[in-house]
């Protein structure tokens, strides 16, 4: 886990060379691309020929940073990929601003190759960086919450504004945060019920061995159907069922809609999270579990007191596997007409607009991140010695 | 007391357990030997039913275990295992308390019974109260077990290799102060172990057992003098007869009149100290505290096993 220890000489990270290497590539491909419209063909331009003179100067600077990156201490270079990072997003801002006649509403500056290599170099950097440094968790915490703050701070500045991405979120606004709104309610009321049907049903297979190779059968064929084909199958029987069953459709079953898209995520989470709860029982030491029969606890009291609270690290692992798998997936929601980030990709996907697509790939993509980062965290948290006699 | 009658346990074809009767009397020590798979482990866990006998009867103070739902019958009972069981996610004083709080006990008359045996295995209450199990050494987490076992003041306490994981002094130590404690309290115990020495040191009467049946069940001194089978006798070891045999007397028992030099023997040593200090001092005879002598030929005849 050290990647600093794969340097070929001392001072110098093989990683850090991937990095700029990536870097360097991006600078040689468009950073953005410029229309006169939304449809047309786009014009590729890099730094220097958005920006000029200060074009340049951005160009240096990111080189400048590219190639320190392999040479410096971790700490350093958590320091040059954060400037990196701001340099490219920054630029990016400032070239659509100069790019755009100023009271042009049609004429388009979308992100290009070179801007998410750039990114993507920078952000490895981070990464690594932060690897090597091995932060204390309130330090990483810190970080995470500063990264979220930073990122809210720069869009809420409006220095973004003039890119196509954020030109589609001015135009749909109030849609843009009803449709965040659903997205975090299909990832997170899936898992909330994936929780409170799954961990149950762990608990039952574990205490009937009996059953557990039926059960966990179901949910693995469940697994591997196919997203699209389990909308197959249950946009005509919940269609069924809400036209047949009285009442049915008023507590808001039907066959398209946010009902189905919330039946597939809870049944895509149910395998991990009873697959987990019953490894997290069946990993409890035996002579615990003999201690707890031993001194005349009963079967619930051995479980409720014991059992369970030792499974939290890895029923902490299953909410993570579930709400990361849920956020990304709860994108399919958009195409029955469920809502969600996924409404923006799957129109902007018929519209061939991609800055409409990316306006639900990019808050998906982060809100996954963010989760699955914040999770990891917690679960470090646990003390890794308390689980185990 | 407890009185264990034709105690069999089946498991398909294999007795682990088959046609076992023996008494503890109250307040005794029964320790259990055997080699390993010998059904030490299952006889005793049938006696606070974690294992269910498949014919047989167990009566604890007259009353047959058969007649309580098996959780109320092991709060009345101590259990102690090798490798302690102690819960990871619960503190010291959370472990000690789980019979108590199970009991419905009050929380002043918990915390109050947790010092106090936390006192009496001589770990300060203030110091170890709230740590948790991984922050003990290995001697300490086995006499919290032990303590945990004990909590609820059960007048029978089963405990299966307790010592088991345990390094050669500091489980030397922990022999010492569970027969203290046992004497103090008065406890009922009925100990597992597949080392033969510990059988001797703790045991009022050894129960030997081998492929599920019971072989011997006597006093430490008949078992070493007229073990029962060739069996028993390979247990015991022939070369480390004289000493458990010495071990089990103490130097007051058979001091004589007279006189020695050097400085007295404690009264309560065992005669295989006595032994030892003989032949690494070079002497026939040394002085026991309070007067009187222990003679080289006098520990001679107790090897054997001859009366003083
Ligand atoms: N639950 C069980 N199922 C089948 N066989 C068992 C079970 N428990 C113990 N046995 C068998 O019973 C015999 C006695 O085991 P045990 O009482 O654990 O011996 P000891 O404690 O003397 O080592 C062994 O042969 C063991 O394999
Ligand atoms: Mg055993």
């Amino acid at each position: 886990m050290n990647p600093a220890a794969a340097g070929t000489r001392p001072g110098i990270s093989r990683p850090a060379l991937l990095f700029a290497a990536v870097g360097l590539t991006g600078l040689a491909l468009p950073f953005v691309q410029f229309r006169a419209n939304r449809i047309v063909g786009g014009e590729g331009l890099s730094l220097p020929d958005a920006l000029g003179p200060w074009g340049w100067a951005a160009a240096a600077l990111v080189v400048a940073v590219l190639l320190a990156l392999s040479r410096v201490p971790p700490r350093a270079a958590l320091v040059a990929a954060t400037c990196g990072l701001l340099a490219v997003t920054l630029s990016a801002g400032a070239a659509a601003g100069a790019l755009v006649p100023e009271g042009d509403r049609i004429a388009r500056v979308s992100l290009g190759a070179g801007f998410w290599l750039l990114l993507a170099a920078f952000a490895l950097a981070l990464a690594d960086a932060l690897s090597r440094l091995a932060l204390r968790p309130a330090w990483r915490w810190a970080l995470l919450a500063g990264t979220v703050a930073a990122i809210a701070l720069i869009l809420g500045t409006g220095l973004l504004d003039d890119l196509s991405v954020m030109r589609e979120y001015a135009a749909r606004r109030d849609m843009f945060w009803r449709e965040a709104q659903r997205h975090l309610a299909l990832a997170f009321g899936s898992l909330g019920a994936a929780l409170a049907v799954g961990l149950p049903l762990g608990i039952v297979i574990h205490e009937a061995p009996r059953l557990r190779g039926a059960v966990l059968g179901v949910l693995n064929v469940v697994q591997t159907i196919p997203s699209l084909a389990l909308f197959g199958i249950m946009i005509p029987l919940f269609g069924w069922i809400a036209a047949s069953v009285p009442g049915a459709a008023a507590a808001g079953i039907a066959g398209i809609g946010a009902f189905p898209a919330l039946v597939a995520l809870f049944l895509y989470s149910l395998l991990p999270v009873v697959s987990n709860m019953l490894a997290g029982l069946a990993g409890v030491p035996p002579g615990v579990r003999e201690a707890a029969a031993g001194l005349g606890m009963t079967r619930a009291q051995a479980l409720a007191q014991v059992m369970i609270p030792l499974t939290l690290p890895v029923l902490l692992a299953a909410v993570r596997i579930v709400l990361v798998q849920n956020i990304g997936l709860a994108v399919i929601a958009g195409l029955i007409g469920g809502g969600g980030f996924g409404s923006f990709v799957f129109q902007g996907l018929n519209q061939t607009a991609m800055d409409l697509v990316l306006l639900g790939a990019l808050p998906t993509i982060a809100l996954a991140l963010v989760s699955g980062i914040a999770l990891d965290l917690a679960l470090d948290g646990l003390d890794p010695r308390k689980g185990h006699a | 007391m407890i009185e264990i009658e034709n105690l069999t346990k089946r498991y398909g074809p294999l007795a682990a357990v088959e046609d076992v009767s023996l008494t503890v009397e109250r307040g005794r020590i029964a320790a259990l030997v055997g080699t390993s798979g010998s059904g030490k482990t299952t006889l005793l866990r049938m006696i606070n039913r974690l294992v269910e006998p498949t014919s047989g009867r167990v009566r604890i103070d007259g009353t047959d275990t058969a007649a309580l739902p098996p959780h109320l019958l092991r709060r009345r009972i101590g259990y102690a295992i090798q490798g302690h069981g102690l819960f990871p996610h619960r503190s010291v004083a959370q472990n000690i308390a789980t019979v108590p709080r199970l009991l419905g006990w009050d929380r002043p008359r918990i915390a109050a019974r947790v010092d106090e045996l936390l006192d009496l295995f001589q770990l300060p209450p203030g110091e170890f109260r709230d740590r948790m199990p991984h922050e003990l050494s290995g001697g300490q987490q086995q006499r919290v077990g032990v303590a945990r076992a004990l909590a609820a003041k059960p007048d029978l306490l089963l405990m299966d290799e307790p010592f088991g994981a345990l390094d050669p002094v500091i489980r030397a130590q922990a022999q010492a102060d569970l027969r203290r404690i046992q004497r103090e309290l008065g406890t009922t115990l009925v100990i597992v172990t597949h080392d033969m020495a510990e059988a001797i040191t703790l045991g009022d009467r050894i129960a030997v057992m081998e492929r599920g049946r019971l072989l011997q069940y006597a006093p430490p001194r008949e078992i070493l003098t007229a073990p029962a089978t060739p069996f028993v006798a390979r247990l015991i070891g022939t070369d480390e007869r004289p000493f458990h045999l010495l071990s089990l007397t103490c130097v007051a028992d058979l001091a004589q009149p007279g006189e020695a030099e050097g400085p007295p023997l404690a009264p309560g040593a065992s005669l295989r100290d006595a032994l030892a200090l003989c032949l690494w001092s070079g002497r026939a005879a040394l002085p026991v505290e309070g007067g009187g002598v222990v003679t080289l030929d006098a520990l001679r005849r107790a090897a054997e096993g001859l009366p003083p």
